[in-house]
């Protein structure tokens, strides 16, 4: 058994899993955001802040930014543990990619819900 | 086309302070010969030249090597498969320390291979004959038990060639499901909980490197995907 502690899940399965759960969901916000400007022929800003306004639109858009987060971080970690081999700029970079995601989410979470 | 113009990768660390192309200039006589027959003309020429060989009729596994850019065995490579204009490019299974010249050193890939514990597992009482197996069951081995072993898949894997020590590669994979889907093995769980860990199966990225270039036309990729599946219905 090889072992990891810096992986999304601690199991690779649950790795796999979330990465396809979360590229699913990436795919349905896609198509939604598609339909939806080929639906409303003048887009305004009030058209684009009232559909923000709903709860529901919320809740996909934060879905879907955690998916990403998540889908991210599963990627790139494994990127960094094919590509650098040195421990040190592995980490570095692993930190980096943590905190960077952190942030989206949370500036997410302002623009959604601060305004 | 006569003289085939052969560049074979030459390193022997003993005095070579770096690997260097050897070109020969080799007359088949405009027969289609394998690779392997090549090899033997060429050590005729040059006999410090060093390459592993055994059964030459693809059985062994011996001489797996990289021939104009692709893996194979050198024994049942015709030069009308690989050989573009008249140049032919001999070099190691790619990714594995070099011993000497298209010799590789093998460990990892045989550590990954005892990993997955290649052999009939069973806390039953022992049968006074044999343990039976069903025509069903035993067909669906069929696909898996041909591995010889000769690397040229797990060689040919950008995943195994990062990580070597932590992915089983496609070979190894192939072999841990020929025991998975054994109906006379009873340490599924086991087996299932040795590989559930980001490395050891899920470094597999689907790319079928592997199956492109297996001698003996098997795919690991969909053992690969069996075994994801069992690892699925098992943790879920």
């Amino acid at each position: 058994m090889v072992t990891n502690i810096t992986n999304f899940g601690r199991s690779g399965l649950s790795d796999w899993l979330m990465q396809r759960a979360s590229a699913v969901i990436m795919l349905v916000y896609v198509l939604f955001m598609v339909g939806y400007f080929l639906s409303v022929s003048d887009l305004s800003y009030s058209a684009w802040h009232a559909l923000f306004q709903q709860t529901w639109m919320r809740i996909f858009t934060m879905l879907t930014l955690i998916s990403v987060a998540a889908h991210a971080w599963i990627g790139l970690w494994t990127v960094s543990t094919d590509y650098m081999k040195a421990t040190g700029v592995r980490l570095i970079f692993q930190s980096f990619v943590i905190l960077a995601l952190f942030a989206f989410v949370v500036w997410g979470v302002q623009v959604l819900w601060g305004a | 086309m006569t003289m085939l113009k052969v560049s074979v990768y030459r390193y022997n660390p003993e005095t070579d302070s770096a690997p260097y192309m050897q070109d020969f200039e080799i007359d088949t006589k405009g027969r289609d010969v394998m690779v392997l027959d090549v090899l033997s003309m060429m050590k005729e020429q040059d006999n410090s030249l060093a390459y592993r060989r055994s059964c030459r009729e693809g059985v062994c596994g011996s001489d797996g090597m990289n021939m104009n850019g692709k893996n194979g065995l050198g024994c049942i490579t015709a030069l009308s498969e690989v050989v573009q204009g008249d140049r032919l490019v001999l070099r190691p299974l790619p990714g594995l320390p070099v011993i000497r010249d298209l010799v590789v050193d093998l460990s990892l890939f045989y550590k990954q291979y005892e990993r997955i514990k290649p052999f009939l597992i069973n806390d039953q009482p022992e049968p006074s004959i044999e343990r039976l197996q069903s025509p069903e069951d035993r067909d669906k081995l069929d696909g898996l038990y041909e591995c010889i072993l000769c690397a040229c898949c797990s060689t040919s894997c950008p995943s195994f060639w990062w990580n070597p020590d932590k992915f089983v590669g496609p070979s190894g994979l192939l072999q841990a499901y020929r025991f998975l889907a054994d109906s006379r093995d009873t340490s599924t769980r086991e087996r299932l909980s040795d590989l559930d860990d980001p490395f050891s199966v899920f470094r597999c990225r689907g790319i079928m490197n592997c199956v492109a270039v297996c001698p003996k036309g098997l795919n690991p990729t969909r053992a690969i995907g069996h075994i994801r599946d069992m690892l699925l219905s098992n943790a879920t």
